[in-house]
C-alpha cells in the first residue's frame, strides 16, 4: 500500500495528552475526539484527508488512552511517521487500523512537503530522496491490511 | 529461565520464550475503568463475541471521572455496568471504593508469576509484586475480553539497582524520578525494568508500588521487583488465587545494568513538560505554586499521606491542597489514625478516593497560567488543564510546598 500526503510536522516526546486532552474522553463518539486531534500542541492542526504526520522520538508516550490514534486517524491522518513510538500506542494504532512506521525523516522534510510511503516496500520518499522505513511484522501487517483488530477478528470468524 | 518477564510469558504461553520473540499469552487478570472500558467494550461487541472468556477474571474500578461530573458520564458509565451486569462481571468496584491499580493489589489480583494485563498505562505497577504487567488500549482489553489471551513481544530488560540509605526528607518518588531523570523518558521503550538493591529490598510495598507505577514514564513495559518477604506479608490473606512466584535465573541476559547509589540523593522534582525533566527540589525553590495534589496511583497510599500530615501537623497551608486518597481502606486508616484529621486542620480538603485531576477530569483542574506542584506521575502540557503547569514531587515535598505556596525543599521541615 502507498500513502500519500503533506506533512504536519511536530517534535519528540508528543504525548497522549496533547494528541486528545483528557477532558474530550468523555465520549463514544470518534467525531469528537477528530475535532480536538492534536489540540494540546498545534489547535491550527486542520488535515487534508491523507496526510501524513512527522514527528521525532517517542511518539504517543503517556496513556492508554485509544482515543489518541483514533483522533488522528478520523482527522484524515493516513500515517504516522516517527523516529521511535511508544509501546502502547504503537498497538493501539495498529488495532484500530492507523498505519504508522519508523522512519528518519525528521530532519529532511518540513511542514507542507509532499511525502509518500510504501507500507509494503518498507520506504519513504520525501524530495526525490528514499529513506528506509520499518516494515511490520506479518501478523500486524494482517491486522493493519484488514483495517485493525475488530475486522480482522471479525473476518477470522 | 532467564528475566522475570521471560519466565513469566513462558510459562503463560506454554513454550520458551527469549527477548524478540512473539508470544501468545494466557491472561491471569484483566482490569479496564471506567474511562477504558467504553470504548473496550464498544469494541468487544463489535467484534461480534456474545460471552467474555471469564467473568471471575476481569475487574472493572470506576475511578477516573468518579462519581461521574456530567450527565454524558454518567450515561456512559451506566452502560457499563449494564454491559458488566449481562456478563456477569462480579469485580466490579463502584465509585468511591479506589483507584484501579490500588485496588488490584488490595483485593490480591496483583500476584508473583500472573500476566495482569490493564486497559490503563500504569497497569505497570503491579510489577510491585512480581507480576507480568502492562497496560493496553482498549481493543486489545477487548480481545482479551474475548479471548483471554493477547499477543507480546517479549521485551529485552533493564537491570535497575538501588543501593544506600534513603536520607531523611527523601522518598521512593525522588528515587524513581532519579532513574527516570538518567534512563530519560523513552530509554525503556519496548523494554522491562527489574529493580534490585538493598535500597528497594528495604522499600515498603508501597513505596514498590510508586516504582513501578512509573516504569512507564521512561517508556517501559513493565517494572519488576523480584517478590521477597515483604511481597508475601502484604498478599497473605489477599491473594484472589493460588500463585507461583518467578525469578530470573544467575545468566539472564539484561540489554543493559544501570547502578544508582541513593545515599546523598535530594529531593527531586520533574518540571514541565516532560517527567525527565528532573530537578533537585532546592534548584526550583522559587517557583510560585496555587495548588497542591497529594494522591494518585503513584503517591495516595496510607504512609504518602501519614508522611505528608508529618511536615502539616499543627501548620496551616497557604495554597489549594487537595488530598485524594488511593481507596476507600486508605481513607478509613487516615479517618482512624487522625491523619486525616491532621490534614484537614491544616487546611487540606480531602476529596473521595479516585483519580482526581491528574488527567485533567475533574475535581481540581487547573487555569491557564497557574501551577500544580502534583505526587501524581505526569506533568505533560495541559495534562491538568489547558496552560496550566505541572511539577511532580513527592508528598514530603508536596506538603512543604503547600506551607509556603512555592516549591519547597522538605528536609527544612525534617
Amino acid at each position: 500500500m502507498k500513502l500519500r500526503g503533506s506533512v504536519w510536522k511536530y517534535g519528540d516526546n508528543v504525548d497522549t495528552d496533547v494528541i486528545i486532552p483528557g477532558k474530550y474522553l468523555r465520549s463514544a463518539d470518534f467525531k469528537v475526539f477528530a475535532e480536538h486531534a492534536m489540540e494540546g500542541i498545534d489547535p491550527a492542526f486542520r488535515p487534508a484527508a491523507g496526510d501524513v504526520i512527522v514527528a521525532g522520538r517517542n511518539f504517543g508516550c503517556g496513556s492508554s488512552r485509544e482515543q489518541a490514534p483514533l483522533a488522528i486517524k478520523y482527522a484524515g491522518i493516513s500515517c504516522v511517521i516517527a523516529k521511535s513510538f511508544a509501546r502502547i500506542f504503537f498497538r493501539n494504532a495498529i488495532n484500530v487500523g492507523l498505519p504508522i512506521v519508523e522512519a528518519d525523516v525528521f530532519d529532511a522534510v518540513q511542514k507542507g512537503d509532499i511525502i509518500e510511503v510504501d507500507l509494503d516496500g518498507g520506504y519513504v520518499t520525501a524530495g526525490g530522496a528514499r529513506y528506509a522505513s520499518t516494515r511490520l511484522p506479518g501478523f500486524l501487517q494482517d491486522i493493519l491490511d484488514a483495517g485493525g483488530l475488530v475486522a480482522y477478528r471479525r473476518r477470522q470468524r | 529461565m532467564g528475566t522475570i518477564s521471560e519466565e513469566i510469558l513462558g510459562r503463560a504461553s506454554g513454550k520458551p520464550a527469549n527477548a524478540g520473540d512473539f508470544v501468545v499469552a494466557g491472561v491471569d487478570y484483566a482490569m479496564s475503568h471506567d474511562g477504558t472500558s467504553v470504548l473496550a467494550v464498544k469494541a468487544f461487541r463489535e467484534m461480534g463475541v456474545d460471552k467474555v472468556w471469564d467473568p471471575g477474571r476481569i475487574i472493572i474500578p470506576f475511578d477516573h471521572l468518579a462519581p461521574a461530573n456530567n450527565e454524558n458520564t454518567a450515561q456512559l458509565q451506566k452502560e457499563i455496568r449494564q454491559w458488566a451486569a449481562a456478563q456477569k462481571i462480579t469485580h466490579l468496584y463502584e465509585v468511591g471504593e479506589g483507584i484501579c491499580h490500588q485496588l488490584m493489589a488490595e483485593y490480591g489480583f496483583a500476584l508473583p508469576g500472573k500476566v495482569v494485563i490493564g486497559a490503563d498505562s500504569h497497569s505497570c505497577t503491579y510489577g510491585a509484586f512480581g507480576a507480568f504487567a502492562t497496560g493496553v488500549g482498549a481493543t486489545d482489553m477487548a480481545e482479551i475480553y474475548a479471548s483471554g489471551r493477547l499477543w507480546f513481544r517479549v521485551p529485552e530488560t533493564i537491570k535497575v539497582t538501588v543501593d544506600g540509605e534513603l536520607p531523611p526528607g527523601v522518598a521512593p518518588k525522588d528515587v524513581i524520578l532519579h532513574v527516570i531523570r538518567a534512563i530519560r523518558t523513552d530509554g525503556a521503550t519496548y523494554k522491562a525494568v527489574e529493580f534490585y538493591g538493598e535500597t528497594i529490598r528495604e522499600m515498603s510495598m508501597a513505596g514498590r508500588m510508586t516504582l513501578c507505577n512509573m516504569a512507564i514514564e521512561m517508556g517501559g513495559k513493565a517494572g519488576i521487583v523480584p517478590p521477597d518477604a515483604r511481597t508475601f506479608d502484604y498478599i497473605n490473606g489477599r491473594a484472589a488465587e493460588d500463585y507461583r512466584p518467578a525469578y530470573a535465573s544467575k545468566d539472564a541476559t539484561y540489554c543493559d545494568v544501570i547502578d544508582f547509589n541513593v545515599a546523598g540523593l535530594s529531593p527531586q522534582v520533574a518540571c514541565p513538560p516532560d517527567v525527565d525533566n528532573v530537578r533537585d527540589a532546592g534548584e526550583v525553590e522559587n517557583v510560585a505554586i496555587d495548588q497542591v495534589l497529594i494522591g494518585s496511583c503513584t503517591n495516595g497510599r496510607m504512609e504518602d499521606l501519614a508522611a505528608a500530615a508529618s511536615i502539616l501537623k499543627n501548620r496551616k497551608v497557604k495554597c489549594r491542597t487537595l488530598v485524594i486518597p488511593a481507596s476507600r481502606a486508605v481513607m478509613l486508616e487516615a479517618v482512624e489514625t487522625g491523619v486525616a484529621a491532621t490534614l484537614l486542620n491544616a487546611g487540606a480538603t480531602i476529596c473521595n478516593p479516585g483519580c482526581g485531576p491528574c488527567l485533567g477530569g475533574h475535581m481540581g483542574v487547573l487555569a491557564e497560567g497557574e501551577a500544580c506542584l502534583s505526587t501524581t506521575n505526569r506533568n505533560f502540557r495541559g495534562r491538568m488543564g489547558k496552560g496550566a503547569a505541572v511539577y511532580l514531587g513527592s508528598p514530603l515535598t508536596a506538603a512543604a510546598t503547600a506551607l509556603n505556596g512555592r516549591i519547597t525543599d522538605p528536609r527544612r521541615y525534617v
